[in-house]
């Protein structure tokens, strides 16, 4: 009997590590999802100059001035910017947010040529050229995208490209949520 | 059209590896022979399939096949061939189809070395080898197929993390999975053992090989890993006790302790269930590492494969695999009977010492790495496990190992004489306690744990010297198996891994500062002096270089030093290119920092000078030796031994 009872102690403490190994995973805690401290705090303060020539200056207080906004943070090196950027024109023209953009290290003449060939859907572009301001906002790599309140409070953060299915199915019933 | 050729085949290589694991089965169990062989014949075929699954994403790489969706998403055409090649399996997708192509591999050589194995056994160990395919075969259709296609192709790739561009990278996973996978035999050794009932000192004899063969692979690939860690990720260490180390250790500590258990089996029909439990937990240890990396339970630097779906399906083969195993233990394991008893002085008291040893660290280290995971299961908040736990863990358990491990050799089979033991170890022993006492008397500054290390280390080789010495008749003649050199070059190279890597983080010298050009510092009795920085451009980079001339102070031999820093445009990505420079057995490390945002030129320079880590590399490489020689041993009768290396 002490025998049988020995051979099934491995077995016994394999099962109870396969059951704290699951939770997690089947809890629907996804590994690959960055948590940000940032939501639900107001954005940060910042000034950043305009990109494009004679464009708007982009800052704090434009995403508290009753809008739902969307900011993307892009740069014109950055290939899957250039594959959500007709998702972004799409948003736009559905016109219940606005769009600002923040350009992440980038040069100035390269991102103007590249808006030209990829489209701007973007109400005015802030030029971050030593990504301080991304730093402020905990961004950590671009594509990314905030979604603000109409009193400047984030509510959602998306790392990597949009697609429609993020916007169809994450953002846009949030952007429902905060036009009540 | 190649590389849907090579997606066909994947899905036949699934309906071969079914076949596998059933046809074998049902045919011993009947005992028909023909089912049996059939199994050979599905063994070669499965390979063969994924061989040209495999050649034909080799071939989409080559040819930056864009269409691809994994060729665009992980490779560039601006990368040298060798890169492209070497970026199948810098990816989750690649590396799992290598994964199972190693695996078929293992298995044609089973059928073609292992026709000396009974063959209703034989095709018991087939069929396992089948299902274990099936399920990783499953696993790469379902979760992670290379093979789907991209429409449009994109005009260019994603690139490759600039950091995995590197030719110990290239290596350093087709040998950990040559190990992990390796491993695997020994565990359908096991599980066709528990089938049959039957294990014995053949069973040993027939298993030790395949141990030892994933044994040496998985030993070289964890010193490449670490080479590679060293010198590239440019944190000036070796060992970082990451999870994905060790996730690699845990295996090849249960397969050091499996290694040696053989032995005891083989000399001396005991520890029989040990020896089968250790083998199916070597096997688990091996799909758990796979596990870890692959699931992204766990962060770590090795972030570049996480998808929770795919850990999932990874956790419910490890399940399947590790808890049938288990399951087929507790039914067999009590009818298996270890004949005889040990005496309490010993080798195989020796031995089964050196398990116990060996399964503590294992547990120690498997504690340690998933910790996190428990406290994070349990909500008990987020939490990291470093160094300190495993210095403090693992140092109390390593030196009684190591004054066991220099003793063993001495001790004979059945039973020992503890005086002739005591003879044999006197001069050792005096030897160590001399050089302690030496180094107490210094007035240097004393350092315990490298104090203790160091002699633990000598202990280790002075006692190999003398067992050599007194086994060749003085170095007379060398008429002893080549496994009794393979254990002597092995533990040799432990006791050179042990004392390198206390001495190289003991005595390190660490220096960061601002350098601009023409400045000198002195750094252990080295004058470094920063020349100029100069640009370049590399295949795909481009360079921020520093020049630095180095002398030994007061001596006018110089060598130059350049460290780099290299931004890869196309993945965005800056990497650091530590400058090494290896003199006599210690290691001078440079590595660039940020420059002045003011004066380009000026840099956050980090210098270390890490002394004997060339004994730490070099003694790992040996411990591989040590088993390859062992592994070129010629199969001994299974009664003579007089001299007895236990691998």
């Amino acid at each position: 009997m002490k025998r049988h009872f020995l051979a099934l102690i491995p077995l016994a403490v394999f099962i109870l590590l396969v059951g704290l190994f699951a939770a997690p995973l089947l809890r629907g805690k996804d590994p690959a999802k960055l948590e940000s401290a940032m939501i639900g705090k107001t954005v940060p303060s910042f000034t950043l100059p305009a990109t494009v020539p004679g464009g708007d200056v982009v800052s704090d207080a434009q995403l508290k001035t009753g809008d739902i906004t969307l900011v993307n943070f892009f740069a014109s090196w950055c290939v899957p910017c250039r594959a959500e950027q007709p998702v972004l024109e799409a948003i736009a023209a559905r016109g219940d947010v606005v769009i600002y953009g923040v350009n992440y290290k980038d040069k100035q003449e390269d991102v103007i040529d590249w808006l030209r060939k990829y489209g701007n859907p973007f109400r005015a572009i802030g030029f971050d050229a030593e990504g301080r301001v991304s730093i402020d906002w905990g961004v950590y790599g671009v594509p990314e995208t905030y979604l603000i309140s109409k009193t400047g409070q984030i509510r959602y953060r998306h790392v990597g490209p949009l697609t429609p299915d993020v916007y169809n199915n994450i953002l846009r019933p949030l952007i429902a949520e905060l036009q009540k | 059209m190649i590389i849907e050729l090579g997606h066909y085949a994947l899905c036949l290589a699934l309906i071969m590896a079914l076949v596998q694991s059933v046809v074998p089965l049902l045919g011993a169990y009947h005992g028909r022979m023909a089912w049996m062989k059939l199994g050979h014949a599905a063994a070669w075929s499965l390979s063969g399939l994924l061989t040209i699954s495999f050649l034909a994403l080799v071939h989409a790489f080559a040819l930056s096949d864009f269409s691809v969706l994994n060729v665009a998403t992980n490779s560039h055409t601006m990368k040298p061939l060798l890169y492209k090649i070497t970026a199948v399996w810098g990816n989750h997708e690649g590396s799992m189809l290598l994964w199972v192509w190693m695996l078929s591999f293992w298995g044609i050589l089973v059928v073609q070395a292992g026709h000396r194995l009974a063959p209703a056994f034989q095709a018991r160990v087939i069929a396992v080898q089948g299902m274990i395919a099936s399920g990783f075969l499953m696993f790469v259709l379902f979760t992670s197929n290379p093979f789907l296609r991209l429409d449009p192709p994109p005009p260019e790739g994603a690139g490759l993390n600039p950091v995995l561009q590197d030719i110990a990278l290239a290596v350093h996973p087709p040998l950990l999975y040559m190990g992990y996978v390796g491993f695997s035999v020994a565990f359908c050794f096991a599980i066709a053992a528990l089938l049959e009932k039957k294990i014995d000192r053949h069973w040993a004899a027939s298993v030790r090989p395949w141990v030892l063969a994933a044994w040496v692979s998985l030993t070289g690939g964890i010193t490449l890993g670490s080479i590679w860690a060293y010198y590239e990720l440019g944190w000036g260490g070796f060992w970082f006790w990451d999870p994905v180390e060790n996730a690699a250790l845990m295996p090849w500590l249960a397969g050091t302790a499996l290694l040696h258990s053989v032995a005891v089996l083989e000399k001396r029909d005991a520890l029989k269930n040990w020896t089968v439990f250790l083998a199916i937990l070597t096997f688990s240890l091996s799909l758990l590492g796979t596990f870890l990396v692959r699931s992204g339970v766990l962060t770590s630097v090795h972030a570049f494969a996480v998808d929770p779906a795919r850990g999932v399906f990874i956790l419910m083969l490890l399940t399947i695999a590790t808890g049938g195993g288990l399951f087929l233990y507790a039914l067999r394991a009590p009818y298996i009977r270890s004949l005889r008893q040990f005496r309490a002085f010993s080798r195989e008291t020796a031995l089964l010492l050196n398990n116990v040893f060996l399964f503590a660290v294992t547990a120690t280290v498997f504690m340690g790495t998933l910790y996190p995971l428990f406290m994070s299961a349990l909500d008990l908040g987020s939490v990291s496990v470093g160094t300190p736990y495993y210095t403090a863990t693992l140092a109390p358990l390593l030196l009684p190992f190591a004054l066991l491990m220099g003793a063993a050799p001495a001790i004979v089979w059945r039973a020992g004489n503890p005086r002739l033991v005591l003879q044999r170890l006197l001069y050792p022993a005096l030897a160590i306690i001399a050089f302690l006492l030496f180094l107490l008397a210094t007035p240097a500054p004393q350092k315990p744990l490298l104090l203790l290390v160091l002699a633990a280390g000598g202990w280790i080789v002075l006692t190999l010297l003398q067992d050599v010495f007194r086994k060749t008749g003085g170095f007379q003649h060398a008429r002893l198996p080549l496994s009794y050199y393979g254990m002597v070059v092995a533990h040799f190279g432990f006791a050179l891994v042990i004392m390198g890597s206390a001495i190289a983080t003991q005595l390190t010298t660490e220096k960061i500062l601002w350098m601009a050009p023409s400045e000198t510092v002195v750094v252990a009795g080295y004058d470094i002096s920063y020349r100029q920085p100069q640009t370049d451009t590399g295949w795909n980079y481009n360079i921020d270089r520093a020049v630095f001339d180095v002398n030994h102070t007061g001596k006018a031999d110089s060598f130059v030093m350049a460290p780099e820093k290299r931004w890869y445009p196309v993945a965005n990505r800056m990497t650091s290119e530590a400058a090494l420079q290896l003199d006599a057995t210690s290691m001078l490390y440079i590595v660039l920092g940020d420059a002045d945002e003011n004066d380009r030129n000026r840099f956050v320079v980090r210098i270390y000078h890490h002394p004997m880590i060339a004994l730490l590399f070099g003694g790992a490489g040996l411990i591989a030796l040590g088993g390859f020689l062992a592994l070129l041993t010629r199969k001994r009768p299974l009664h003579a031994d007089a001299t007895g290396g236990v691998a």
